[in-house]
């Protein structure tokens, strides 16, 4: 099998990676960057623990190839924080008591980021839209919808 | 031991530089090579088995396959790359084609969205295809760059069964391109799904309404169904009568029966055959009955 060389900013810094032409960005991330962050749920688009910022926009990480992602910019959860400081999702999601098991959280709180940075004052059913891909099976979403629009209170 | 978590299996990830490499490289590997644009049916069909490949050839961002041009004169071209977010908020396509916008928003979620494509729900030829419908009643033709050049191909003649399309090995289309609306055009997209989000369609119902001075109603009604029948289907009975009769609500739901009566659906784990069967009727009905009200109003 061949590999292909890529080359992309992940949460910031340049990786240099060679990745089989089969390899998920998801696999890659976890396999080859160590970044379990971003976790494996379905592997099949439906359940949005695989999600990461690509170029700025959230997508499922499961249905990326590694090899797309050439000249990409990607962040994870880990790339949320800036500084020691957490993102302020992340703050309210703990403030609001949203996280139980904490699978679907990493997905969860890039979502929520690209929802805020898209439409920094959203309603309640414009959150519950863009959540519609990440699964919760503990919470039952009502303290992380809370939590997201405790977020974007914060920043108003 | 079932694995919970399979990758895909063995292939490469092939990115041609032109066109021109890419048609002659799915020629040459013709059974073994597929092209992809979001990949989000390409995927799941792989990991589980359904198919196998040596090749994905990635056909995005070749000539012209990334950007959305409208012309008020000509209408309306959008790249097979661009990601279905694009289309739903695009000033141009809200503006002009509200109809694609509002089907492309009823697919899966937003992170999907960043990746599917209109022209991969096109060409993945399955009846439920959300958009599909919007682009049949909007007129959409594709934009095929093949082996021996350029050619199009209308969506009217293109399905030839699930997953199958008149598409030959090496074709790769580029576009689709939509004529202007009819003026006054109205359009409705219902999705019968098992949740309000997200899920595919136990039936959906597309309806595009306009006045047309040379039908015997004044109006025309382009209507196409999903996932009940094999391919996308345009019940031609139920769109005739809406031209012939003076449009009432006998005569909507007449056309929601004839469309009831065109549909073949099967039972499968989203729905009976029997069940859709009647969904088609009603959620025609509902359809015609909102575009009908938008158009007199
Ligand atoms: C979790 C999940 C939820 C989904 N929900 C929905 C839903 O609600 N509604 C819905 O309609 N669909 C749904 N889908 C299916 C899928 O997302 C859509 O059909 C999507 O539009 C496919 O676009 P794509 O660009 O990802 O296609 P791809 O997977 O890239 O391609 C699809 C098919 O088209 C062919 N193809 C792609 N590009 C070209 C080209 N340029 N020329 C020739 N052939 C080409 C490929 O070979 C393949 O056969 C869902 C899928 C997943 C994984
Ligand atoms: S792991 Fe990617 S969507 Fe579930
Ligand atoms: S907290 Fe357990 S899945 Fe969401």
């Amino acid at each position: 099998m061949s590999f292909h060389r890529i080359i992309l900013t992940v949460n910031g810094s340049t990786e240099q990676v060679d990745v089989p032409g089969n390899m998920t960005l998801l696999q890659m991330l976890r396999e080859k960057l160590a970044l379990t962050g971003t976790k494996n749920g379905c592997a099949a688009g439906e359940c949005g623990a695989c999600t990461v910022l690509m170029n700025g926009e959230p997508v499922n990480s499961c249905m990326v190839l590694a090899a797309e992602c050439d000249g990409a910019e990607i962040v994870t959860v880990e790339g949320l924080a800036q500084d020691g400081q957490l993102d302020i999702v992340q703050q309210t999601i703990i403030d609001e008591g949203g996280v139980q098991c904490g699978f679907c959280t990493p997905g969860m709180l890039i979502s929520a980021r690209a929802l805020l940075n898209r439409n920094p004052s959203p309603t309640e059913a414009e959150i519950r839209e863009a959540l519609v891909g990440n699964l919760c099976r503990c919470t039952g979403y009502a303290r992380i919808i809370s939590a997201v629009k405790a977020a974007a209170e914060a920043t108003q | 031991m079932i694995n919970p978590h399979p990758g895909l299996p063995e292939l490469d990830y092939i990115k041609p530089a032109s066109l021109e490499e890419a048609s002659k490289f799915l020629a040459a590997h013709a059974g073994e090579a597929k092209p992809f644009m979001g990949g989000t049916d390409c995927f799941v069909r792989l990991r589980d088995g359904a198919w196998e490949l040596k090749y994905l050839v990635d056909v995005k961002g070749l000539d012209g396959t990334n950007t959305i041009t409208f012309d008020s004169q000509k209408g309306l071209i959008i790249g097979a790359a661009v990601p279905m977010n694009q289309v739903i908020s695009h000033p141009d396509i809200v503006k002009n084609y509200p109809l694609l916008s509002e089907a492309a928003r009823t697919v899966a979620s937003y992170q999907l969205r960043n990746r599917a494509t209109i022209v991969g729900n096109i060409c993945n030829a399955s009846p439920a295809g959300d958009t599909t419908g919007a682009c049949i009643v909007l007129g959409g033709v594709l934009n095929v760059f093949g082996p021996k050049g350029k050619r199009t191909e209308p969506l009217s003649s293109f399905f030839k069964g699930p997953g199958k399309t008149v598409l030959e090995a090496g074709d790769i289309v580029t576009s689709i391109s939509f004529p202007l609306p009819p003026n006054g055009a109205v359009g409705r997209y219902i999705k019968l799904g098992r949740n309000m989000l997200s899920d595919l369609s136990i039936v959906g119902v597309t309806v595009l309404g306009y006045p047309d001075k040379t039908t015997k109603s004044g109006y025309r009604f382009k209507i196409a169904l999903a996932s009940v029948a094999p391919t996308p289907l345009v019940p031609t009975q139920a769109e005739e009568l809406l031209a012939e009769k003076a449009i009432s609500e006998e005569t909507i739901m007449e056309a929601a029966q004839a469309a009831m009566d065109a549909a073949t659906p099967i039972d499968d784990v989203r729905g009976s055959a029997r069940y859709r069967k009647y969904m088609v009727r009603n959620l025609t009905r509902q359809a015609l009955t909102d575009v009908w009200k938008k158009l007199t109003e």
